[in-house]
């Protein structure tokens, strides 16, 4: 009877409360030690031992499990944590200086923190771990509930039934998840700052791994010495039972899934928040690694000694295969009616599971609460949160809720999905979930030009890959999903088979998923850094990261404050996240090392403000503190963001000032062309005014005649009728002269306004020549002059007005008179083709025009100044009006020597219409 | 003796009428129409008052004023300029290289009759 008492239910249920009371008795010590500022966890050792919270109910139960179908394949689970201690030691140095410098609280924390501060990739990074986490406290569930439904059997040894089937307030995970959920509540949320050391914690894991460890070396010392005479007999036993020894000759098993699995651990000892919570985050002092590089995996290799004589012993045991080999570890004393060793067994499992579960819930529920959801409150309230007065007990709230949330998915998976598979294929689940956090985490470490964008699409890609590839396949195994889907593909799409992606098919499934997940993480990664931009604030975090060693000094010192805030108020902001005993302690710590008496200060410095902000990165998350005492600085708070923005917008300043120099470079071609146009202007005026002092003479010229004889025609009655007729003639030649004076100047202010009407026509040169010389026949009456004209008979078509034609014709006609020959005046007009122009030339045997005036002689008023005695006078205006004429026809002007000697006048214009050169025929027909 | 006056002008009906005005006032008239010829008939002739124009080809009235003024045997020599520029600067610029007088075009015949005959003086 006394045996049966000892493992009776209530009697378990004693012993296993009393051990986690113990545990918990050691935590709330050393917490005490720790206030006392004598910490017990202070030693490479414990730091060791806390680390094998990695030796889960996975390790205790599962790899006994998976020895006894896969023989040596439990081992590579924990040949990849011991090569990332062994061979990637400074990595590890790397990370907890970082964390350390920059007061990460989690995995969540260091990946937003590595990409800008991003509150997306902390959310992200939260969220997949706690999808990803869920499965292994499921499997801690099942551990649990189902070594403890084997214990109440005893003394027969009986698989409990299929959990799913009882009632959940019945179940025993469903205890085991509340009670787990209560202890991780009072070892983790008593107290709010999550970066400072959870001592008691770290303690009391250090003394559940060596309760583990010897429980679990117990049985195995047992097993080998016990049952059998040590291990050549058990292995000798072994080998004399073919399906024993299948497990070490088949090849079946085969080692082509270990690297997967290698990997996979080698990712998962950095990347489980629980190890990055025990190793990183607890880690008192950086110089405890040098010994936990070696300790932990001693403790890998000695808890794993005897993994594989159970297995054999188990399977020896019970040959029929009725007992679940996962629980071996308990199932092989209860059969030879060691109970106590039995019990002990089941604590060791029980420890194992505890540890794990509280580290987990811990570390899951500072992500969710820092990263998760102070992040969407602050944003959609902020205000109002900042306005409440305390708010530690609302972060008390959400962590214990987080905890309770956590524990309780972990359960409703073992519900849906733990009853139809192992213990190791739960906990593979999770180990390849986790692992897509190591590129953006590794990466993010070495790799500056990595980008939040890369973290993002990395973080997506390989999550949903993990989705697809395994966790939705384990649904469908389980019955959640149409098997159909895994088999055949969705929508029986071939090529998308979870098992068989892109027709990738030999492989098993978690090597697939694995590598599918991979490749799109750290293909999305790499390409999303390559290609896009990284914001001032990723820069500086991915210097500040990458480059740790010299930035080591600068501890926090990421902060440049301007101004103060006062200490009051960082006093209230800090009592508000981390209550007023805690923000008074720590004020009143930090006063002492500083040596100031805050008191009597009421600004609060630089550093000051930098470590309240630190202490509150650690309650809240590194993205709201920043916010936080910003708030309470009032605008006043230079961070390096907004150094970095400042230095962006500097840098813009200056591409703008580059573009303002390019302006002021156009500006000064700009006034310099204005100063030309200026200088044209005054030139013009001076032109203008030179203009109207010469129209001024040109028109009081005529008008000095014609005045003149006018009053001496008045004043001397008495003149003879000749000498009344030749005053009386010159009155009229002037005034006539007066009147095309004006006109001409008229015309021309016209033309060079473009003010002009033109009456352009299709005109035939011919007639314009034939009206010029009716119009300048005056002009030679009564003058020796000979004038011919030798125009071809066939003269092109000009776009022309007719009138103004003739003008330029008279224009050049007068010229010539007036300047030929006195005596035997020639003139000459040639009309014809010239290039395919129409030509027409006036000629005369004058003085001619000396090649310097050739150009002026076509300004206003620029007429030769040769003596013209005895000749009547121009305007000086008549070749300006020429010119302006013929080039608005398109044509062009100009004077040069004619043949023998005087000038020739010419001047070319487009032809319209091409000569119709007449066929002989019509030609003598013309003759006729 | 009658005086004579030197009218330099190439518009031929101002000459015309300017000889026609000097020649009824009793002045004994030369007639130039360029500069050059101006300083020449001087040379060979000088006269007691010289009607000068200003735009005139070859050399313009105020060199020929000059050329006149640097001369001390013509120190006595009346210049009336005479020009169609009624500009002030003109004016001045006349005034300042020793015309006697300034006369703008159109003038009035009486007004310039006036003026050769106050500049001479009474007949000797």
């Amino acid at each position: 009877m006394a045996r049966l008492a000892v493992l009776a239910s209530w009697s378990i249920l004693a012993v296993s409360l009393a051990y986690l009371c113990l545990l918990f008795a050691i935590a709330y010590y050393g917490d005490k030690r720790a206030d006392a500022g004598r910490s017990i966890i202070a030693n490479p050792y414990i730091y060791a031992l806390s680390m094998a919270v990695y030796c889960t109910s996975w390790t205790f139960y599962g790899s006994v499990g998976r020895a006894a179908s896969g023989g040596m394949d439990f081992l590579p689970i924990y040949l990849g944590p011991t090569l990332t201690f062994v061979l990637w030691g400074f990595l590890l140095r790397k990370l907890i200086r970082i964390c350390k410098a920059h007061r990460i609280t989690s995995i969540a924390d260091f990946i937003s923190s590595r990409y800008g501060k991003s509150a997306l990739l902390g959310g992200m990074v939260t969220l997949i771990a706690v999808l990803g986490i869920t499965p292994y406290i499921a499997l801690q569930l099942k551990a649990v509930s189902i070594s403890f439904n084997v214990l109440v059997q005893y003394p027969d040894v009986v698989m409990p039934p299929i959990s799913s089937k009882v009632p959940v307030l019945k179940d025993t995970a469903f205890l085991v998840a509340l009670i787990m959920a209560v202890f991780a509540i009072l070892f983790g949320t008593r107290n709010i700052d999550a970066s400072e050391h959870h001592e008691g914690m770290v303690a009391a894991i250090a003394f559940e791994s060596i309760v583990k460890l010897i429980a679990f070396l117990a049985v195995g010392v047992y097993v080998v010495f016990g049952l059998y005479d040590g291990f050549g007999d058990l292995f000798a036993a072994a080998a004399r039972t073919p399906r024993v020894s299948a497990l070490f000759t088949s090849s079946d098993t085969g080692y082509g899934s270990w690297p997967t699995l290698i990997l996979l651990s080698m990712a998962a000892i950095i990347c489980l928040p629980r190890q990055f919570q025990v190793t990183v985050v607890e880690n008192v002092n950086e110089d405890h690694l040098k010994k936990a590089v070696w300790l932990f995996p001693l403790y890998l290799l000695i808890i794993n000694i005897f993994v594989l004589p159970i297995a054999v012993g188990g399977l020896l045991h019970f040959p029929d295969g009725a007992v679940d080999a996962d629980t071996f570890v308990l199932t092989v004393p209860m059969a030879e009616r060691m109970e106590g060793l039995a019990l002990f067994a089941f604590i060791g499992g029980l420890s194992a599971a505890t540890g794990m579960v509280i580290v987990a819930a811990i570390a899951l529920s500072t992500m969710i609460c820092n990263d998760l959801v102070m992040p969407v409150l602050l944003r959609l309230n902020w205000r109002g949160l900042a306005e409440r007065g305390d708010v530690s007990g609302l972060l008390l709230s959400l962590r214990r809720g987080s905890i309770v949330m956590v524990l309780l998915l972990g359960y409703a998976y073992f519900r849906f999905i733990g009853e139809s598979v192992s213990l190791v294929t739960i906990g593979l689940v999770s180990f390849a979930a986790v692992a897509q956090f190591a590129p953006a985490m590794i990466g993010g470490m070495y790799w500056k030009g990595a980008t939040r964008g890369g973290a993002i699409l990395g973080l997506s890609l390989g999550f949903a890959m993990w989705l697809y590839t395994l966790l939705l396949p384990l649904f469908a195994r389980s019955g959640w999903l149409p098997l159909g889907f895994v088999e055949a593909g969705p929508f029986g799409i071939e090529l998308l088979r979870p098992y068989a992606l892109f027709g990738l098919d030999g492989m098993d499934s978690l090597s697939h998923a694995m590598f599918w997940s991979l490749a799109a993480n750290i293909g999305g990664y790499v390409l999303g850094s390559l290609f896009g931009r990284p914001g001032a604030m990723e820069r500086i975090q991915a210097a500040l990261f990458v480059d740790i060693s010299s930035h080591a000094g600068a501890f926090g010192g990421t902060s440049f404050w301007r101004g103060s805030a006062t200490i009051t108020d960082l006093k209230t902001l800090l009592a508000r996240f981390i209550g007023a005993r805690e923000a008074g302690r720590a004020l009143d710590g930090y006063a002492r090392t500083h040596d100031l008496n805050l008191g009597r200060l009421r600004e609060a410095d630089a550093a000051l403000v930098s470590f309240v902000e630190r202490l509150l990165a650690g309650a809240i998350g590194a993205a709201s503190a920043r916010v936080m005492v910003a708030s309470v600085a009032k605008g006043e708070v230079v961070g390096i963001e907004e150094v970095m923005k400042i230095l962006d917008e500097t840098s813009q300043v200056i591409e703008y000032s580059h573009r303002l120099e390019q302006k002021s470079q156009e500006l000064e071609n700009t006034t310099q062309e204005l100063r030309a146009a200026n200088e044209r202007l005054k030139e013009l005026d001076v032109m203008k005014d030179d203009f109207i002092s010469t129209v001024s003479h040109e028109l009081r010229t005529p008008l000095t005649s014609i005045r003149s004889f006018s009053e001496i025609l008045s004043d001397n009655p008495a003149l003879s009728i000749a000498e009344r007729e030749r005053f009386l003639t010159i009155i009229v030649k002037e005034t006539e002269r007066l009147t095309r004076l004006i006109n001409e100047i008229l015309d021309l202010a016209k033309m060079e306004a473009g003010r002009m009407d033109w009456h352009m026509t299709d005109t035939d040169p011919r007639v314009a020549i034939d009206e010029a010389l009716a119009a300048t026949s005056s002009l030679l009456a009564g003058r020796r002059i000979a004038l011919t004209l030798e125009a071809d008979p066939w003269l092109p078509h000009v776009h022309a007005d007719r009138d103004r034609l003739m003008q330029v014709i008279v224009n050049l006609i007068a010229n010539a008179v007036k300047f030929c020959h006195g005596e035997h005046g020639e003139v000459s007009i040639l009309a014809g083709q010239l290039d395919g122009r129409f030509y027409l030339g006036v000629l005369d045997n004058g003085p001619g025009v000396p090649l310097n005036d050739r150009q002026i002689i076509f300004e206003k008023f620029q007429e030769s100044r040769e003596p013209t005695a005895g000749r009547p006078r121009g305007t000086g205006l008549g070749l300006a009006i020429s010119r302006q004429i013929v080039e608005h026809f398109g044509g062009r002007i100009w004077v040069e020597d004619a043949p023998g000697r005087g000038a020739a006048f010419c001047f070319t214009l487009p032809v319209s219409r091409p000569v119709a050169v007449p066929a002989p025929g019509k030609e003598s027909q013309e003759a006729l | 003796m009658s005086r004579t006056v030197l009218v330099v002008e190439d518009e031929a009906n101002i000459v015309d009428s300017l000889s026609f005005l000097m020649k009824q006032a009793g002045f004994e008239v030369l007639i130039a129409r360029d500069g050059d010829t101006a300083i020449r008939m001087m040379q060979s002739r000088p006269a007691d008052l010289v009607i000068l124009d200003i735009m005139l080809p070859r050399r313009d009235g105020y060199e020929v004023c000059r050329e006149i003024r640097s001369n001390p045997d013509w120190a006595s020599v009346r210049i009336i300029m005479l020009t169609a520029r009624g500009r002030e600067s003109d004016r001045r610029k006349g005034l300042q290289l020793g015309a006697d007088a300034y006369v703008t075009k159109p003038f009035s015949t009486r007004d310039i009759v006036t003026r050769v005959q106050e500049l001479l003086g009474p007949a000797p």
